[in-house]
């Protein structure tokens, strides 16, 4: 699947991986900007700017935005992270100029101030949807636990409170800072026609001005610290453990996704083997978050309230466990063949490569073929699990609970 | 909307579903297409909750728990592990008719993990000494969904629309699956995982008459047991109300509509779609776009054999949920008016890309064979679902919607106050 990228000359990058085979294609503009990049006074604005995008450009109204891409047959949305906002569309390569032309305009909206107050409430609304969801809003307890100040703790949602505050102001300010050329990447991957897709970007994302747009990325610190959450309407007891990995950066990475997968995949894995299959725990288990600069070894548990300190006890056990009883070959080569299962079958969808590309390209600034992806997990041996769970201890972990129990003393 | 270029050619190459029934009543339906590297089946066995007795509510889907806890000559371990060394994403579900067990894998890796399937659906060893395990499973399943409101609430919302059996969920009552014993499930075993209108679909890369031959070897001395009883039908409740102490407040609404083996549903899947597919649907413009009411709400047609409802939800904060339910409601009976053609436009434009990208995924495929054979008793080629979709016009839909305008509803809501339609 030849790997193509052409820069634009104000700095935007376009990147496919192009499959002829294929029979669609997906599109995506990945923008460099996410929660930790905000201000504090900024907490939300990066999520509530991903759905203002769909309100309307100077050409379109909201209503012509989704008219335009239902009637284009396409399969779209957005979401936004700590540290990317994505749209992006799967269609039919007959209309890729017309889902390219929308993608950019919208990319350039209005910002009206009515849609900006009607959309507030929508976004409040599911602020409110998730809290009644617990333990939801414990992910960003849990990270503000173990990374402090670190951007990356940053809350994706943001508050109610702070969306709340939030003006039309300061968000124009937002996107004129972040949205600039030189952040943003156009990346397709499948039935793309790469040379049209050049000429396409150049019509229509050629005007937009450069700006700087730096990001903060200071060193990463994990602090151990403990906390119990009363939520008196919930039913099960649930904790969530994070701790510190190798980054998006880090070639390390791949050893980490493993370790991940033997102590903590949702099946067969370490955690669920003694906490899952037993029915001790409703769900128990460890993934990989990778981040530029930062990685996280994060841990979800859930189960009745009083075997909290129980289950708690056989995860960090089992969590370390990684250096007292290291992973043996076996489990490597299941782990591996995993993972390699689930990239070889998820890579048959254009959309599954689009992330994989314009991620990839977005973390890194360089592009890996699924070829090479395999290759590199496939070198990783029981020595490097070893090194890298030493490295990250698994036990030097922020703990948050969160639940019915008021008596959890952690 | 006609289609031209790569995605024409697409729904006309030749991906031929075959089948093949064994004698003891379980179909093969199968689609090799090239281009793949993955294969995908879905093995569904007439054991759904519908047969689960009265006072072993969740039966079926304990029985299922137990069924994945060693086959053959694996125990339990053994088995998780060889299904990991093939590198199969796997999963299953209990539904009202069938428990499923669904596999992707690479195409040569197929015959491998269908023997280890035959082993789960034949001789699951169903061990009493993990029974105690496998209870708490099903019952940490069910005090998870009590931390999920909306889930909740739709669980409600189907019970009380269709009554029983058809609305149950498999999840069961708590305090039955409390008191199930091994012999209850492996008489369960015993009685419904049989051959008797069980469906193997398979899609993607891999030999139609190797797979026979190896489906007949694996399956064909199994004995069938013929259809099975039931527990009698009782209706629904009707409307009805969760007290829940919340911020939120959640609304369900339920109505009659046309299962996917009737002439007309084509044209209740187009009103639906006007009602609720894409984000330029008139819930989402209506209730989300244009009022700012809510983040989520939605319309979804679901088709059992011989009936099917359209179930509606949307979350609000209290405050807002009268309004909610309100506008809500009111888009329900004004579909009863008509459509446009504009509407149907985008509508078809988006069915048809979804047809093709479905094309692209053996397991998307595999589960569109079981459905055609379930519910059908054939295999709709791509291009006859393409001439049907074609036909729908919003004339068809505006003359389904005079005949069957949407109605009879039943509503039901989850939050700190009973909410009444004004």
């Amino acid at each position: 699947m030849p790997f193509q990228q052409h820069p634009l000359a104000n700095g935007l990058q376009v990147i496919a991986e192009v499959d002829p085979c294929a029979l669609s294609l997906a599109v995506g503009f990945f923008v460099k900007t996410g929660s930790r990049d905000e201000t504090a006074a900024e907490a939300g604005v990066s999520h509530f700017l991903e759905h203002m995008v769909f309100k309307g450009t100077p050409k379109r109204s909201a209503e012509d935005v989704n008219r335009e891409f239902d009637e284009l047959g396409a399969h779209y949305n957005a979401f936004t992270s700590e540290e990317s906002t994505v749209y992006y569309a799967s269609l039919l390569p007959e209309h890729q100029a017309e889902a390219i032309e929308l993608l950019a305009d919208i990319l350039r909206p209005s910002l009206r101030t009515e849609d900006f107050d009607m959309e507030k409430k929508v976004i409040l609304e599911e602020i409110e949807m998730y809290l009644d969801q617990p333990p939801y809003g414990m992910d960003d307890h849990v990270k503000r636990l173990a990374f402090g100040e670190h951007p990356i703790a940053s809350s994706v949602l943001g508050t109610a409170e702070s969306v709340g505050a939030l003006t039309p102001e300061a968000m124009r300010a937002y996107f004129d800072r972040r949205y600039s050329p030189g952040n943003v990447v156009l990346a397709a991957a499948g039935n793309v026609d790469f040379d049209a897709l050049v000429s396409q970007a150049e019509a229509a994302c050629s005007g937009w001005s450069p700006a700087e747009a730096p990001r903060e990325a200071p060193p990463a610190i994990v602090t151990p610290r403990r906390e119990a959450v009363v939520q008196e309407n919930a039913t099960q007891q649930y904790a969530l453990i994070l701790g510190g990995a190798p980054s998006g950066l880090s070639d390390d990475r791949y050893a980490a996704k493993l370790l991940a997968t033997i102590l903590g995949d949702d099946a067969s894995s370490r955690l669920y083997w003694r906490l899952v299959d037993s029915g001790l725990a409703e769900s128990a288990s460890l993934g990989h978050y990778d981040y530029q600069g930062v990685g996280m070894f994060y841990t979800w548990l859930s189960g009745e309230p009083d075997d909290l300190e129980a289950n708690l006890a056989l995860v960090e056990e089992t969590l370390a466990s990684a250096v007292n009883e290291p992973p043996t070959e076996e489990e490597l080569s299941q782990a591996k063949s995993k993972i390699k299962s689930r990239v070889v079958l998820g890579s048959e969808r254009p959309r599954s490569r689009l992330f994989h590309l314009g991620g990839g390209w977005q973390m890194r600034g360089d592009y890996r073929s699924l070829e090479e992806e395999l290759r590199r997990l496939d070198a990783v041996t029981t020595d490097d699990l070893l090194r890298v769970a030493t490295e990250h201890p698994l036990d030097r972990s922020a703990v948050v609970t969160v639940g019915p129990r008021t008596d959890i003393r952690l | 909307m006609t289609l031209r270029n790569t995605s024409q050619d697409a729904l006309s190459t030749d991906r031929r579903a075959r089948v093949h029934r064994l004698a003891n009543g379980l179909s093969i339906i199968g689609e090799p297409a090239g281009g793949f590297q993955s294969a995908a089946f879905s093995l569904m066995l007439p054991a759904g909750c519908r047969y689960d007795p009265a006072d072993r509510l969740g039966l079926a889907n304990f029985t299922c728990e137990m069924a994945l806890r060693g086959a053959g000559d694996r125990d339990n371990r053994q088995l998780m592990n060889d299904l990991d060394a093939l590198g199969v994403e796997r999963g299953e579900s209990v539904g009202l008719s069938h428990t499923s067990f669904w596999v992707s894998t690479l195409g040569d890796n197929l015959p491998a993990a269908l023997a280890i399937f035959a082993d789960i659906a034949r001789r699951p060893r169903l061990p009493e000494e993990e029974l105690e395990a496998g209870r708490q499973v099903c019952l940490q399943e069910l005090r998870g969904a009590e931390d999920d409101p909306s889930q909740k609430l739709m669980h409600e919302l189907r019970l009380r629309h269709y009554g029983r059996p058809y609305g149950l969920h498999s999840g069961g009552l708590a305090e039955h699956v409390a008191a199930m014993t091994i012999d209850d499930v492996r008489g369960f075993q015993t009685r419904h995982y049989q051959p008797h209108e069980a469906i193997l679909a398979v899609a993607g890369a891999f030999d139609w008459d190797a797979f026979c031959e190896q489906a007949e070897t694996l399956f064909g001395d199994w004995a069938s047991q013929g259809p099975a009883e039931e527990s009698p039908a009782a209706a629904g409740e009707g409307n009805g109300h969760l007290e829940f102490d919340s911020s939120q407040a959640h609304v369900g609404i339920a109505y009659p509509s046309t299962p996917y083996s009737h002439d007309d549903y084509f044209q209740a899947w187009g009103a639906n779609g006007v009602l609720s597919s894409g984000m330029s649907s008139r819930l989402f413009t209506e209730v989300r776009e244009k009022r700012g009411l809510c983040y989520t709400v939605y319309a979804s047609l679901q088709t059992q054999k011989d009936r099917a409802a359209v179930f509606c939800y949307a979350g609000t904060t209290a405050e807002r949920a009268q309004e909610t339910l309100d506008v809500t409601h009111a888009e329900l009976l004004r579909l009863a008016e008509g459509v446009t053609a504009g509407e149907l436009a985008r509508l078809k434009a988006r069915m048809k890309s979804a047809l093709i990208m479905q094309q692209e995924s053996t397991h998307a495929r595999a589960g569109v064979l079981a459905r055609d054979w379930r519910h059908l008793g054939r295999v709709r080629p791509l291009a006859e679902v393409n001439e049907l979709v074609d036909a729908v016009t919003a004339d068809t839909i505006n003359d389904y919607l005079r005949r069957n305008p949407p109605g009879d509803f039943t509503i039901v809501t989850l939050g700190p106050e009973e909410l009444r339609l004004s």
